[in-house]
Order: C-alpha cells, then sequence, then structure tokens
C-alpha cells in the first residue's frame, strides 16, 4: 500500500450528490446557558465549511445539532431541503469524526469500519467489498486486522474517518480532527482530507479553532463568538474585510480606532480621539471605528497622495525574523507596524519620532 | 413492511391480556386449560373481555374500548405524529383505566367507604390481578411510551422512552406506592378513636421518644435508642476506617493487602454473624466469660446483650464499609496540594491539620452518614444482641410478629425510621454536592503521596492494628463455634452441626436431602440466581439512562430511585406486607415478592457499578455507533455492553451474594414454602441452638467468598479494588447499601 491517494484495485467509493446545510434561526440553551443565539446559516452543496471561534463559543453545540446530539429549543436545520429536526441521528445522512475518534476498542479496525455497513444492513459480500474501499482509500489495508490500541494517533484518525466515509454519509462532520496529531502529522492529514472531500464531493463541517487550519483548507468559513455568527465569507474575504472588531481581532493582528462619523455629505469625516478628522468619502458607512492590519502601515513614507497619517514615536519594536513589528505611541494609542526586515542598521531604534501612514484602500471602517 | 411494527406487537400483547388470558390471579396457577379464559364458565377464572361480556363486570368496557380506539393508530394509518399523539393518548387512558379499576374495586367491592356511599353497594368483588391483567398493563405501558416517542418525545427515541417507562412504573409500583400504604396505614385508626388521635398516640407514645432512662429509671424510647446507636456506631467506623485507609494509601504498612481483604467482609458475611461470633466471646457462656469465671470467679454478667453489644457488633460489621468509602477520599487528597503546602515552610504535622484534614472533611462526613444510615437500617444484630434494648427496626419486626400483630404501630415506627434515614440521606447529598474539591485534579497532577506525619501514623496504626485482629478474631470464633458440641459447655470438636444442617442420604430412589438447611439453601440460592439478572438488567438499564441520556423529568426519576435506595429495609418489609396482602397485586407468600424484594433492595449495586462504567467509557464512543445508522437499542447490545463486560458480570455476582446474605426485609416476607436461608438461621440463633446456626452461616460464607472468588477471576482483582474505591461514581448510591 502506498498511501492515502492510491487508487488500487477495490471500486472507490461512489462520489455522493453534493446536499446543501440550511440552518435558520437556532436557537440552543442549556438551562439557563443561552449557546446559541439565533443562528442562520447557509451552507452550499460540497462546501468544505468551518466553524471557526474562541473555545466555549458553540461550535460544538451547533455541530452536535446537525449530528442530532442536541436539540434547538427554535429554529431549523434542514439537510438537502429536507427538515431534520424529528429525524434521530441514525436516520440522518451524517457522518461525524470525533475529536477523540471514538474507536471501539473490542472491535479490529476492519469491525470498526464494517460497523455503519452492517446496521443498514448491507448483505455480506457488499460490506466486504466497500470495507476494503474505504480501507484502502485511506491507505489502512495492511492494519485491518489489529486493535485500535495497536495503532498510532494518526492511523486512528484516518480509521476514524475510514469508518465514517464507509457509510457514505452526504454530510461530513469533523469536530477538531487534527487537534491529537502533532504538527507536522496535521498538514500532512489535512491536505488529505481536503482531497477526500473534493474527490467524494461531501459537503463537510470542520470545527476548529486554529485559524491557520481553516484557511487553508476550507472553502468557506463562519466566525462564530459567544454562540452568534459573526461573519461568513472566504478566508481571504473575512482577513480582508471583516465585518466587525471581533472578526478584524480574531483573524490576525489589527489596528483599531475607535470613534465617529461626523458632519455632512462632502463635509463628511471621521473623527477619533486625539486625532485630526479624517474626510471620509459619503459612501462610507456609519462607522464606529476604523481598522488596518499592521503590514499595511508605513512608517515616514507618505508615498501616495491618499494616505491617513499619524504622527508618534517609537514605544518597543519586537524583532520577528522576516519583519520588525515596531510599537508606535501616537496620542495615547498604541498602533502596530510590521515592516520587512532590511538590516539591523535601518532599523528605527525606541524612541525614535516617526509617523504612520496608511493608505486609504487598506482601511476598513467597522460598524461593530 | 415484513416486520410487525413496535407499536402493533405491544398492542397484540394487550389484546391476549384483554380477551385471551385469565383476567385475575389463579389459584393453582396457569395451566393449559387457563388458556380457555374467553369461554370458561368461572367469573373468576375469566378474560376481562369475557368478564365484562357474560357476567357484567362492567368496569373492563372503558380500558377494552380504548385499546380498541388505538387499533388503527397502533397497526400504523396516519402521519407519526398523529399517529404518537393518538397511542400515547389511548393507551395512557386505558392505563389509566386499568390501574382505577384495580384501585377501586376489591375483595369487598368498593374499596373507599366514600365510593360505595356515592355508588351504592357494588354487589360484586374482584381478586388480585393475574396473567392477563399483567400482561394488558404491560402492553399499555409500552403502548404509550411508544406513542410518545413516535410524537417526538425523548428524542423520538422509543427505546428510551420505553426504559424510562420501565422503570419509572417499576419505582412507582415497588417503591412508592407501598411507602404511601404505609403512611396510610399509620395514619388508620380504630373505629371509636380520631383518626389524628390514634396517629398521634403512636407517634408520641413513651416507649418511642420516653427519655426515663436519662433520669435514672427505666428505658428510654426505641427512637432514642435508634439515634444514639447510630451516632455511635457512625462515630466509631469512621475514626476505625479513618484509621485503616491512612495506613493503607499512605504508610509503608507491611500488611497493607491483608487489611483490604476486610473490605471484602461485609460483603460475604450476613450481618448477624458478627453478632454470633460476639456471643461466643462474651456472651453467658463466652469464652472470655468462663475463663473470667474459672480463673477468677467473676460473673461478668450480661453486658454483651444490649446497647454495649449492639455497637460492638456494629462497629464490626460497618467499619470496613467505612474503610471503603474513606479509601477513596484519601487517595483523592491531590498530593501536589500537600506538596504546595510544603513548599510554603508548613510541617508535615501542620500540612496534615490544615491542609489533608479539611480536605477530606467532606469524605469523612460521607462515610460518617453512610454508617448511620447502615446502622439505622441493620436488623441482624439488634435482633442477635439486643435483648431488652430495642432500636426501630426490630421493634417493627415485633410490632408485626407479635400476639397482636398492631400494623398501625409498625406503619408509625416505619414512618419515624423512615424519616431519620431520609434525612441523613439528604444531609449526605448536600455533603457529597460539596465534595467536589477533593477530586479537583488535572492531567498533570503527578506528586508522591505524602508519608503521614510520625505521631499520626503511630495513632492509626494502634488503633487499626489491634482492631483488625480483634475482627478477625470474631470472625474466626463465630465460625469455629460450628465444629464444637455445645459451646461453653461441652468443647468436644464434632462435625454433628453440619450433619443436621447439611446430611444427605442416599435411599432407594437416588439421593434425599434430609438437612435441615437444604430446603432453605436451594429455595434461597433459586430465588437469588432469578433476582440477580434482573437487577443486574434493571441497573445498569437505570445507570445508562441517567448517565447517557437527556429527557424530561431526567432529575425527578434520578432523585425517585435515590429515594428507593434509602429506604431501610425493614421499613419496605412491612410496607410490602401491608400492601401486597390485599388485591390488586396478592403477592404476600409467593417466591415472585421475594424476587421482588432482592431486585430492588440490590438494584443499588446494579446501578452503582453500571455508573462506574459508563463514567470510564466516553460518550462518543456511543455517539459514533448512531452516527453510523445503529439505533440506540443497537448501539447499546454491540458497543456499550461489550465493553463493560466486567461491570456486568461483577453487578451480577454481587447482586446474587447480596440476595444470599440480606436479611432485613425478606423476614417479613418468607413464608413456610418459601424459606430463606439467612431467616432460618436467625431463627435457630433466636431460639438459642448457635451450633446449627453457625454451621450454615460457616457454609454461606465459604459459597459467598467461591462467587466473589469467580468474579476475581473472571474480571481481576486490581479493577474490582480500584472500582469500589472510588466513592466519586455515584456516592449517594452508596448510601443503600444496608443489609
Ligand atoms: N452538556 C452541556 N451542559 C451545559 N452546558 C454545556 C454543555 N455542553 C456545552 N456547554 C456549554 O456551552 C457552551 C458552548 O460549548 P461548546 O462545546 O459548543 O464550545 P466549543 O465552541 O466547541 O468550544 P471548544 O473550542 O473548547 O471545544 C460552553 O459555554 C459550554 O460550557
Ligand atoms: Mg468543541
Amino acid at each position: 500500500m502506498t498511501g492515502p491517494n492510491s487508487t488500487a484495485a477495490a471500486p472507490p467509493l461512489l462520489a455522493a450528490t453534493p446536499v446543501d446545510i440550511s440552518i435558520s434561526g437556532v436557537n440552543l440553551s442549556y438551562g439557563s446557558n443561552h449557546v446559541l443565539k439565533d443562528v442562520n446559516l447557509e451552507i452550499r452543496p460540497g462546501e468544505f465549511f468551518a466553524f471557526l471561534g474562541p473555545s466555549g463559543c458553540g461550535k460544538t453545540t451547533l455541530l452536535r445539532l446537525i449530528a442530532g446530539f442536541n436539540e434547538a429549543q427554535s429554529g431549523e436545520v434542514r439537510v438537502g431541503g429536507r427538515d431534520i429536526a424529528r429525524l434521530p441521528p441514525w436516520k440522518r445522512d451524517v457522518g461525524m469524526v470525533f475529536q477523540s475518534y471514538a474507536l471501539w476498542p473490542h472491535m479490529s479496525v476492519a469491525r470498526n469500519v464494517a460497523f455503519g455497513l452492517e446496521e443498514r444492513p448491507l448483505p455480506r459480500a457488499e460490506i466486504a467489498r466497500r470495507v476494503e474501499a474505504a480501507l484502502d482509500l485511506l491507505g489502512l489495508s495492511h492494519l485491518a486486522d489489529r486493535r485500535p490500541s495497536q495503532l498510532s494517533g494518526g492511523q486512528q484518525q484516518r480509521v476514524a474517518l475510514a469508518r465514517t466515509l464507509a457509510i457514505e454519509p452526504k454530510v461530513l462532520l469533523l469536530d477538531e480532527p487534527l487537534s491529537n496529531l502533532d504538527a507536522k502529522m496535521r498538514v500532512q492529514v489535512r491536505r488529505e482530507l481536503r482531497d477526500l472531500q473534493q474527490r467524494l464531493r461531501l459537503t463537510a463541517i470542520f470545527v476548529t479553532h486554529d485559524q491557520e487550519e481553516a484557511n487553508t483548507i476550507c472553502d468557506r468559513i463562519a466566525v462564530m463568538n459567544d454562540g452568534v455568527i459573526q461573519q461568513v465569507g472566504e478566508p481571504m474575504e473575512l482577513y480582508e474585510r471583516p465585518a466587525n472588531r471581533f472578526v478584524a481581532g480574531f483573524l490576525g493582528t489589527a489596528n483599531i480606532i475607535d470613534g465617529r462619523m461626523g458632519g455632512q455629505g462632502t463635509d463628511r469625516r471621521f473623527e477619533a480621539q486625539g486625532l485630526a478628522p479624517i474626510p471620509v468619502p459619503t459612501t462610507a458607512p456609519e462607522a464606529t471605528g476604523l481598522m488596518f492590519r499592521p503590514q499595511d502601515a508605513m512608517l515616514d513614507d507618505p508615498s501616495g497622495p491618499d494616505v491617513l497619517t499619524l504622527p508618534g514615536r517609537i514605544a518597543q519594536r519586537e524583532f520577528l525574523g522576516g519583519t520588525i513589528r515596531y510599537v508606535v505611541s501616537c496620542s495615547g494609542r498604541e498602533v502596530l507596524v510590521d515592516r520587512p526586515f532590511q538590516s539591523a542598521m535601518t532599523a528605527l531604534p525606541v524612541d525614535t519620532p516617526t509617523s504612520i501612514h496608511v493608505p486609504r484602500d487598506r482601511i476598513v471602517w467597522l460598524t461593530a | 413492511m415484513t416486520r410487525l411494527a413496535p407499536a402493533a406487537l405491544w398492542w397484540s400483547l394487550a389484546a391476549i391480556g384483554f380477551v385471551l388470558l385469565p383476567w385475575h390471579m389463579q389459584q393453582d396457577g396457569l395451566g393449559p386449560a387457563s388458556l380457555l379464559a374467553v369461554a370458561s364458565g368461572d367469573p373468576e377464572a375469566a378474560s376481562a373481555f369475557a368478564q365484562a361480556l357474560r357476567y357484567g363486570r362492567w368496569w373492563f368496557w372503558p380500558p377494552l374500548l380504548a385499546l380498541a380506539l388505538a387499533a388503527p393508530a397502533a397497526f400504523g394509518a396516519g402521519s407519526r405524529p398523529a399517529r404518537g399523539a393518538q397511542l400515547a393518548g389511548l393507551a395512557g387512558a386505558g392505563l389509566a383505566l386499568v390501574v382505577l379499576q384495580a384501585w377501586t374495586i376489591g375483595l369487598r367491592g368498593w374499596t373507599m367507604p366514600s365510593l360505595t356511599a356515592l355508588f351504592g353497594e357494588m354487589g360484586d368483588r374482584q381478586f388480585g390481578i393475574g396473567a392477563g391483567g399483567a400482561l394488558a398493563g404491560i402492553g399499555l405501558l409500552f403502548l404509550t411510551t411508544e406513542g410518545l416517542a413516535l410524537k417526538g418525545r425523548f428524542g423520538g427515541d422509543r427505546f428510551v422512552a420505553g426504559a424510562v417507562g420501565l422503570i419509572a412504573a417499576c419505582i412507582a409500583l415497588f417503591t412508592l406506592w407501598p411507602v404511601a400504604v404505609l403512611l396510610s396505614q399509620a395514619f388508620a385508626a380504630p373505629a371509636d378513636v380520631s383518626i389524628a388521635g390514634a396517629f398521634w398516640d403512636r407517634l408520641a407514645g413513651a416507649k418511642i421518644w420516653g427519655i426515663a432512662c436519662l433520669r435514672g429509671g427505666g428505658a428510654c424510647g426505641v427512637a432514642w435508642n435508634t439515634l444514639a446507636l447510630a451516632l455511635a456506631t457512625a462515630t466509631s467506623c469512621t475514626v476505625l476506617g479513618l484509621a485503616f485507609a491512612l495506613i493503607v494509601t499512605r504508610t509503608r504498612f507491611p500488611y497493607k493487602r491483608s487489611l483490604r481483604l476486610l473490605t471484602v467482609l461485609p460483603i460475604i458475611t450476613p450481618s448477624f454473624v458478627v453478632g454470633l461470633g460476639l456471643i461466643l466471646i462474651f456472651g453467658r457462656s463466652g469464652i472470655v466469660n468462663q475463663i473470667a469465671e474459672s480463673s477468677f470467679g467473676l460473673n461478668l454478667g450480661r453486658w454483651i446483650y444490649g446497647a454495649n453489644g449492639v455497637w460492638l457488633a456494629q462497629t464490626f460489621s460497618f467499619t470496613p464499609t467505612a474503610f471503603l468509602v474513606l479509601i477513596g477520599v484519601v487517595e483523592g487528597v491531590s498530593p501536589t496540594m500537600e506538596e504546595a503546602s510544603q513548599t510554603l515552610r508548613a510541617s508535615p504535622n501542620r500540612t496534615f491539620r490544615t491542609v489533608t484534614l479539611p480536605l477530606m472533611l467532606p469524605g469523612l462526613a460521607n462515610a460518617f452518614l453512610v454508617c448511620f444510615i447502615e446502622s439505622l437500617a441493620d436488623f441482624g444484630n439488634p435482633i442477635v444482641l439486643g435483648g431488652s434494648f430495642g432500636v426501630l427496626s426490630t421493634e417493627i419486626f415485633f410490632a408485626v410478629v407479635g400476639a397482636q400483630a398492631e400494623f398501625g404501630r409498625a406503619a408509625t415506627l416505619a414512618l419515624i425510621l423512615l424519616a431519620l434515614a431520609l434525612a441523613a440521606f439528604f444531609l449526605q447529598r448536600r455533603v457529597v454536592g460539596r465534595r467536589s474539591y477533593v477530586s479537583m485534579s488535572g492531567k498533570g497532577d503527578a506528586g508522591l503521596p505524602q508519608p503521614l506525619p510520625a505521631a499520626v501514623r503511630r495513632a492509626a496504626i494502634a488503633v487499626a492494628v489491634p482492631w483488625a485482629a480483634l475482627t478477625v478474631t470474631v470472625y474466626t470464633l463465630a465460625l469455629a463455634g460450628g465444629f464444637v458440641r455445645v459451646w461453653g459447655r461441652d468443647w468436644t470438636p464434632t462435625l454433628s452441626h453440619f450433619a443436621r444442617a447439611f446430611a444427605i442420604e442416599s435411599g432407594p430412589s437416588g439421593l434425599i436431602w434430609t438437612g435441615a438447611a437444604w430446603a432453605s439453601l436451594f429455595t434461597t440460592i433459586k430465588l437469588a440466581a432469578i433476582a440477580a439478572p434482573i437487577t443486574a438488567g434493571l441497573g445498569l438499564l437505570a445507570a445508562w439512562l441517567f448517565s447517557r441520556q437527556r429527557f424530561a423529568g431526567r432529575t425527578t426519576l434520578e432523585f425517585a430511585l435515590m429515594l428507593t435506595f434509602c429506604v431501610p429495609g425493614t421499613v419496605i418489609g412491612v410496607a410490602y406486607i401491608l400492601t401486597y396482602n390485599v388485591p390488586p397485586l396478592e403477592l404476600t407468600g409467593t417466591a415472585t415478592i421475594l424476587v421482588i424484594c432482592f431486585v430492588f433492595r440490590n438494584l443499588p449495586v446494579g446501578v452503582r457499578s453500571g455508573m462506574a462504567a459508563l463514567s470510564q467509557l466516553d460518550k462518543s464512543l456511543d455517539e459514533a455507533s448512531t452516527t453510523l445508522r445503529a439505533t440506540t437499542w443497537r448501539t447499546l447490545s454491540r458497543v456499550v455492553l461489550p465493553l463493560i463486560k466486567p461491570a456486568i458480570v461483577t453487578a451480577l455476582i454481587y447482586t446474587f451474594v447480596r440476595a444470599m446474605t440480606t436479611v432485613s426485609a425478606v423476614i417479613f416476607l418468607v413464608s413456610a414454602e418459601h424459606e430463606m436461608a439467612t431467616v432460618f438461621i436467625i431463627n435457630r440463633a433466636i431460639n438459642g441452638d448457635y451450633g446449627l446456626a453457625i454451621a450454615y452461616s460457616t457454609a454461606l460464607i465459604v459459597l459467598m467468598m467461591l462467587a466473589i472468588g469467580a468474579i476475581q477471576l473472571a474480571v481481576g482483582e486490581r479493577r474490582i479494588g480500584r472500582r469500589q474505591a472510588a466513592p466519586a461514581a455515584a456516592p449517594a448510591l452508596v448510601a443503600g447499601a444496608s443489609p
């Protein structure tokens, strides 16, 4: 066996007709703890989707709602257009890979994978064929007779995946499936995951609180905080145009300056404490803050006419390898600026007076 | 659809119960002839349908109608929720009607004077419920839960719905109802006295609450006796148990393993064995008395019969229980907390006083309350040693078996005992609830257990070692008593007691079991063997339901089950005879009542081992199975049960063993036909026939040791040890572990 991507003798698993998932108006509480608050989501057919958010924000809860382990107090979950609220877990065409893998220690790898097929039930020959196909797909054929306790973490993870894929679910749910793997394994397995999902044309939901993981393999991401969906979008879109302070801060580093809009018509401007009013176009939203990324700011280089300028002084600097991060103190605010590292000579020393310049088109207006 | 839908199956079962089988209990059991119940010429042998049709027993029409109306829904017409609503409504109504008729129409017509006043004389009567009624009830119950599941309750899961229904029905039928009957009996009055007056007389009587003994003359009331005894026993057991636990977990004492063996003693020995042992040592013709008499001419008297003796016996009996609870508590104190204290320059002594002890305090309180409850419920020791020192459990017994058979008084006493047990139980729940910080230790919780300060260690060893030696002596002598002719008078070694108990002769038609003990031994083994799988199954089901499922009313049900566990055995015994002596469930004198009693007395064992095993099984293991299209039942049988096999074996054997050694409740329920080993022994002991009693006890203990040995082989000693040492799994359940 060569690896998970080998296409060997056994016939491949069926590529499913992908389904969409639509979640609308979902509210869920554990007792008095309101965990999911009016969640609305449209997940497209065949999409690799991620729930991303800090610990305790309700990602697992939402995933388990789709799987059928949690019951919402209100709202609707539709898979392929069908309301699944009344269906028990075993009647939903949903496969789930658990963070702990949940392999049954009293069954061999092959028996674990066969389990879901036996439950259907399918004829024996068919089960054997599909088990072989699933094991082969993940490069596990030589481990079929082992017990889960005799496998490495990565192998166990693949068995869990094979077991889920064997039943050909329409939806694949993954709850932090990579968190038990070491860093190198994680990169490898997540590529395999993406590859599999594409080949089988599954709709997959991936839960993580690691933004790099979400960014690298997912088509779109829903950022959650405290049970509320903050923003849904493609990874780059979320980074470039965060909808609010939380998303801006959660995905990468952000400089945020609070203030408010003033003036009318052509005289509209953004006013913030200790800052000269910034003229803004009439089309700009009623923002309560502006945001820019540290690498978008320049120091003492007002090239280009359309820049925002902030005078300040270098308070600290951190050498990060390829870049230098300056902490600039501007009228009581701390602003981060990342500049490429050229040489120790050109790096600005602490306490140097300086001014920050941000191109207008790199500024994001925040309304929330 | 090739298979019959479950709803249709339950409907058919109920229909068979209503139409084909005799509704009422049949004197000579169910023969093939009774299957003709539709056509029976005797109204009492007829099915409900026949009784309604041919003998004018109109009260069967409403439930029959409900069942008939439920047929379309049961056989699958209409949408799921609509069918579910119909089924739940109609079958539920049918069940309620069945219960109502059983409850209101008894041996002498209407069971309540108010009903007679309302509807006039009934002019008819009915006996206890039989096969037909039982089948109909079961069918209707599960038809109802099926309907609820179809409606979407219990997550739409019919298995969970059924399991909840089953457990709720069991608790209602075999705990709540008997206790309610007990309550009503306590308030029942002779015709010439007002109800409140009679109750008050019985409740407040001097025999219960008198304090004459404090003023120097006469005896105190039994309630005070019971309380004082329980407090004394709990204190001594907790102190001794703590000493043992500290030695076993925190010292390098060389005989630790042997000390641990002590914890098995209360499981394998009937509770009165210690009492017998004490009589043989300190009794009138006991060894100590004999020696004192012959060498010093001293007459030590009968001090062992009474409060002292019972206290001593209970301390012997329950110290191992406290030990068991406290091993877990001491092990639960994270060594890192003590290390932290020492790095802050506290001496070992100070650390022990200011960190270790306070951390153990809730655990100590728990152990105290467990022993308190055990002492309240104990029946074997006071009956053997109590003499004129009465406690509630023995007083209840004498009220029932005494010449006047004062059930009202027995019920009142039982009520007081129940109140004490409940109070201790609630206290214990609160203590255990706050206990959480003892086990608050994450994964990185390494650290070596700190050795005890020298003074504490010496004190613990000084207390525990003599006591352990004494325990072994008492047990040894108790058993030695079976091997001499007449203890105290004729020390000739003999096997004659064993011969009397277990003689076997070979007659012309094979072996004849002529020994006096065989009959009761066989009955006990048979009934315990029937009860064990039921207990283990029901207990594990309850454990699974409460640890794995979320459903409406879960906390209530869990609470009711816990309450079941803390009702003392004597209380259950009295409640059972009061309840099941009369229709609708006439079970007194049958083997069924004994099996039911075993099951409900020992359910905690099943629940506890199930909880412990399930808590070690990650929940995602069963969830993975359900996402792979296995239904709840399939998941249970293919994933959960195979993984908790050791717990199943343990539960099976422990429930068997405990059924064999229990005394308190069954003593009320035995009949000439179904005699129990322990009751047989107690009766012999009460009559002074110690030789036979002890010979029989010895045989029982050996049998139990074999059974326990079998689990050790099957499951492995280490796992059991660990599981027992973990009181955290279901601490409150320990409370129900009365002998
Ligand atoms: N069974 C439960 N009962 C009560 N509260 C719960 C339960 N499960 C989760 N919660 C609470 O619901 C909230 C959301 O939990 P959830 O497990 O969905 O978080 P999460 O986003 O998956 O976090 P993590 O990244 O740490 O896994 C948390 O505040 C948690 O404490
Ligand atoms: Mg989670």
